[in-house]
């Protein structure tokens, strides 16, 4: 059968858990707070993940376990309740609070969701308490975030209006834009999960058709699923051709009529092509190899195949939904090979054997394959950039040519190729 | 439970790496979940490292814990051995894998390895980074040498005068994502070799495991970073009878005791007291008339114990500041920053409440702060210069130029690194005094950024008046044009003296008089 070659491998693996998605879902939420349960660990993870650039108070934290709560479970919940009672207290504009399990929480059985419940009972209706896992052992970076939105997929109210729900954390400016590009192709009522606030959840219902914008968020689409939302498949808005083909999935399930589509996207679609035609002349031909951690692999391999004319070495993934992702493994060249899950030696072994122009990795393997002589590109950098729509094609296929065009820069001046050159003329 | 916002140290498995990561030839199977591999990062971002940190992690998954996870253990210890050929393995556990108990340390132990193995029993839920550096490094050194030790241990640190050759020491303690370690290192072998003392071993950083074998054919152990090195210099001594020093030569009079002290404990003649006038900067440089404004400065240290102690010091006893403020997050070294402190006639603060940190600072109203990363973000909020002195640490700590804290040349480059910022903190203050002369831009940028600068003098939520009316205290207009002379990071203390002042004497107006009152009041 035709279409990318479909692998898996395990072993050790080289990627964050799912707690790391605090850092981008807390500025999304500003009256939420994020408490993970969990130990010293849980806490440096976080921190050293965001940086140590903490200008504020920052709206998450972690409850840290201490021997005592190790010891009795009974008394760990105790100390959960007082721990929530002093943060809400000295925070008192937060409106929701998300207990975070982790590693450890899940290992020692320490039932989130109880308490949860019990501190709802307390609070009365002032804050919500919600609960989920961003534990290592079940989840992997951007699942988390997955997590943190089924988490409040329950709470969204029961509406049937016709609207179009856009599921999944987006750079605010580029939420407005997309919206505006909704509104003007003729969709009357958006909504998004997560919303700005976190009070303000969006119903859901029959009339909802559910558009993710994001390629992780398996579980928290089944649940929009079970709510009567329709959720649609379609490539995810990654690139100028991705981003088109998502959007007009929307307007086909709202029937808009194509003219008035095509007369919205049409004008964008040139632009994005003259801004992808200076990063193309970089990447075309360049070798690729993609580390799995974002479960954004996939598109990012079929917009840099398709649009920059990159050779696709090999694209690895930490999890891979079939289903959701069919539309994007439909667009990847025969044979491309997708690895699922790791065994980080072996893919390592892989890359020094293939030699790539540019490895997608974290930031624990940049500078080694650096060092080795092989360019890289954080993958945590793409989480956080805006990079999702036609608009943003340019700024995304950027984030790929800068690093080539920097070695294209400094390595003639670096490695000076004969011994009479001078190396700071 | 405690609720935690920041972190100063990283858990005890993350000590351990730094070892393992300093060391050529050591590999490290920790029992861990696929999210503790972010650790990974600290090496290769903040010390911008071209090599992965050794370590093979088991990245066991939820699925596994039903099973066998002591097989998962084995298979990754023997695909690690195969793969890395390492001439030592470190075992252990994260916190995680600390609660499934299955002892990765002891299973090791029992697959015949060829090469040491070492189990690390690293308690995650008590210790922290530093304890689980020092504790690896102590049990690495254990491991490899206890089967060496002497039945009496009768070493003597002269004996090298016997034996025909210079005297030897060992440099302990230094390690990756300490302090400017790899500096520290070089100039303390620079600082002993121009007295004719030879550098035997180097640990943990940059040694393998036979030069830690080495380690008994040294004279004497210098133990550079007690917070790293001193339980394994505990042992040496204790075992092998081999005295160690204890002065950490960070600033011009701890480094002529260091000298003193070990040419002392290798019966040499102790250096000349002048060296240090001769041989550093910082001396005549705090001497010069230019730097007669530093006396008095008010500064606020906060850092790990030893660099804590080093700042407090340079602080009193060679630059000529005031220290205000005193504290640690290294709870093992609470004791002598207590004492440090007292002797300053202040209480130490011992925490590792970064907010408390920041709280304190504001109440002691410093000039300057010398702390970690995190004091920098503090200080920079409270719009008050600061150095970088202790970790936790950021990338640009790990500076391109050579920027030793110990030593002769670490005293010059603390002289810069803590004078620099008050040179500003001086201009800031000019700018504000001629900030209405009519040559003067406006958009003279502050250094301090934002937070900075005569623009952000606006310290009246440090004040203590109640709202209007009921018999409140009232600043007059010349009351108030002359705080606005007094230097923008002094003036939010001033205000609150001079309030505190004025209530005391039961003054409602403050006035330019009041304001000299209550300063003579409060330099009496």
């Amino acid at each position: 059968m035709a279409g990318p070659t479909l692998l898996k491998e395990s072993g050790p693996r080289e990627v964050f858990c799912g707690l790391t998605s605090i850092v981008w879902l807390h500025r999304r939420m500003p009256d939420a707070f994020f408490l993970v349960v969990g130990s010293r660990t849980c806490a440096h993870l976080i921190q050293s993940a965001a940086g140590v650039m903490i200008f504020a108070e920052p709206r998450f934290g972690t409850a840290i376990l201490s021997e005592r709560d190790l010891a009795g479970l009974a008394d760990a919940h105790d100390e959960l309740d007082r721990v929530c009672k002093e943060l809400l207290q000295r925070r008192p504009e937060i409106r929701t609070l998300f207990l975070v399990g982790s590693c450890p929480s899940e290992v020692i059985k320490l039932d989130l969701a109880r308490a949860a419940e019990r501190l709802n009972e307390e609070l009365s209706g002032r804050v919500r308490v919600v609960n989920y896992s961003g534990s290592g052992i079940e989840t992997t970076f951007t699942q988390g975030e997955d997590g943190a939105l089924a988490a409040l997929v329950p709470l969204l109210p029961a509406s049937d209006e016709r609207q179009l729900l856009l599921v999944g954390t987006l750079a605010d400016a580029v939420e407005d834009r997309l919206i505006h590009l909704f509104e003007q192709m003729g969709i009357e009522t958006i909504h998004s999960l997560p919303p700005r606030q976190s009070t303000d959840l969006p119903g859901v219902g029959a009339g909802t058709t559910v558009l993710l914008a994001q390629p992780f968020l398996t579980e928290t689409a089944r649940l929009l699923s079970d709510r009567g939302a329709t959720v649609l498949t379609a490539p995810f808005p990654l690139g100028a051709e991705g981003s088109r083909r998502w959007m007009e999935e929307a307007a086909n399930a709202f029937h808009l009529p194509d003219e008035r589509v095509a007369a919205v996207l049409d004008p964008l679609m040139k632009r994005a092509q003259s801004a992808l035609a200076r990063h193309r002349a970089v990447l075309e031909g360049k070798r690729i190899f993609l580390l799995p951690e974002s479960q954004l692999e996939l598109p990012l391999a079929r917009f840099l195949q398709r649009e920059c004319g990159m050779e696709l070495v090999e694209v690895g993934t930490p999890y891979l939904n079939r289903e959701q992702m069919a539309a994007e493994l439909a667009l990847l060249p025969d044979d491309t090979p997708v690895m699922e899950g790791q065994h980080v030696e072996q893919q390592l072994d892989r890359v020094r054997a293939s030699q790539p122009d540019l490895v997608v990795c974290g930031m624990g393997l940049a500078n080694p394959l650096e060092a080795e002589g092989i360019a890289t590109k954080w993958s945590i950098e793409l989480v956080f950039s805006p990079i999702h729509g036609i608009d943003q094609a340019g700024d995304l296929a950027e984030l790929f040519s800068r690093p080539l065009l920097r070695r294209q820069l400094i390595r003639p001046g670096l490695h000076p190729s004969s011994p009479d050159q001078p190396v700071h003329a | 439970m405690q609720l935690t916002l920041w972190t100063y140290e990283g858990p005890p498995h993350v000590g351990a790496m730094r070892i393992a990561a300093s060391m050529l030839g050591v590999h490290y199977v920790l029992h861990a979940p696929q999210g503790d591999t972010y650790a990974d990062l600290l090496f290769t971002m903040i010390e911008r490292r071209g090599q992965r940190p050794p370590v093979t992690y088991t990245t066991f998954q939820a699925r596994d814990l039903g099973g066998d996870t002591a097989e998962l253990v084995k298979r990754h210890v023997r695909e690690a051995v195969d793969r890395f050929q390492p001439d030592a393995l470190l075992v252990g556990e994260s916190c995680t894998a600390e609660l499934i108990q299955d002892q990765p340390g002891a299973l090791a132990q029992g697959m015949d390895l060829t090469m040491p193995v070492v189990s690390l029993e690293l308690p995650a839920y008590s210790k922290k980074e530093n304890w689980g550096a020092a504790e690896t490094f102590y049990q690495l050194v254990r491991h490899l040498l206890k089967d060496q030790a002497p039945a009496n241990s009768e070493h003597d640190p002269k004996a090298w005068q016997q034996k025909g050759r210079r005297p030897r020491v060992n440099l302990l303690g230094p390690s990756l994502l300490g302090f400017r370690c790899r500096d520290d290192v070089l100039e303390v072998q620079k600082l002993l070799t121009m007295h004719g003392i030879d550098v035997g071993v180097v640990a943990p950083l940059g040694a393998g495991v036979e030069d830690l074998r080495r380690i008994p054919d040294a004279d004497l152990n210098v133990c550079l970073y007690p917070e790293v090195g001193e339980s394994t210099c505990s042992w040496l001594e204790r075992n092998f009878g081999m005295p160690f020093s204890r002065t950490v030569p960070i600033g011009v009079g701890a480094t002529h005791d260091f000298l003193v002290e070990v040419h002392e404990m290798l019966g040499m003649e102790p250096p000349a007291p002048d060296e240090g006038y001769r041989r550093s900067r910082l001396p005549w440089y705090s001497e010069s008339v230019d730097s007669t404004y530093l006396t008095g400065k008010r500064v606020f240290i906060f850092g790990d114990g030893s660099h804590a102690l080093a700042a407090a010091r340079i602080c009193s006893e060679e630059l000529g500041f005031t220290v205000v403020g005193l504290g640690t997050y290294s709870r093992e070294m609470a004791r002598p920053v207590r004492a440090a402190a007292k002797a300053l006639g202040l209480e130490a603060l011992i925490t590792d409440d970064y907010l408390a940190v920041e709280g304190a600072m504001a109440e002691a109203a410093p000039e300057l702060v010398l702390g970690t990363q995190m004091e920098r973000h503090s200080a920079k909020r409270l719009g008050i210069p600061c150095a970088v002195i202790s970790t936790p640490m950021h990338v640009q700590d790990v500076p391109a130029r050579m920027s030793p804290q110990m030593g002769w040349e670490g005293s010059n480059v603390i002289f810069d690194d803590w004078v620099h910022p008050l040179m500003m903190g001086l201009e800031e203050h000019l700018i504000g005094m001629f900030r209405h002369d009519f040559e003067f831009v406006d958009g003279h940028q502050s250094h301090l950024g934002h937070a900075g600068g005569a623009g952000a003098a606006d310290l009246s939520a440090l004040s203590d008046i109640p709202g209007e009316g009921d018999g409140a205290l009232r600043w007059t207009a010349d009351g108030e044009a002359e705080l606005k002379k007094i230097p923008f990071f002094v003036r939010g203390k001033v205000r609150r003296n001079t309030e505190a002042y004025a209530r005391d004497v039961g003054c409602r107006e403050i006035s330019s008089e009041t304001l000299y009152d209550a300063k003579a009041h409060f330099k009496a």
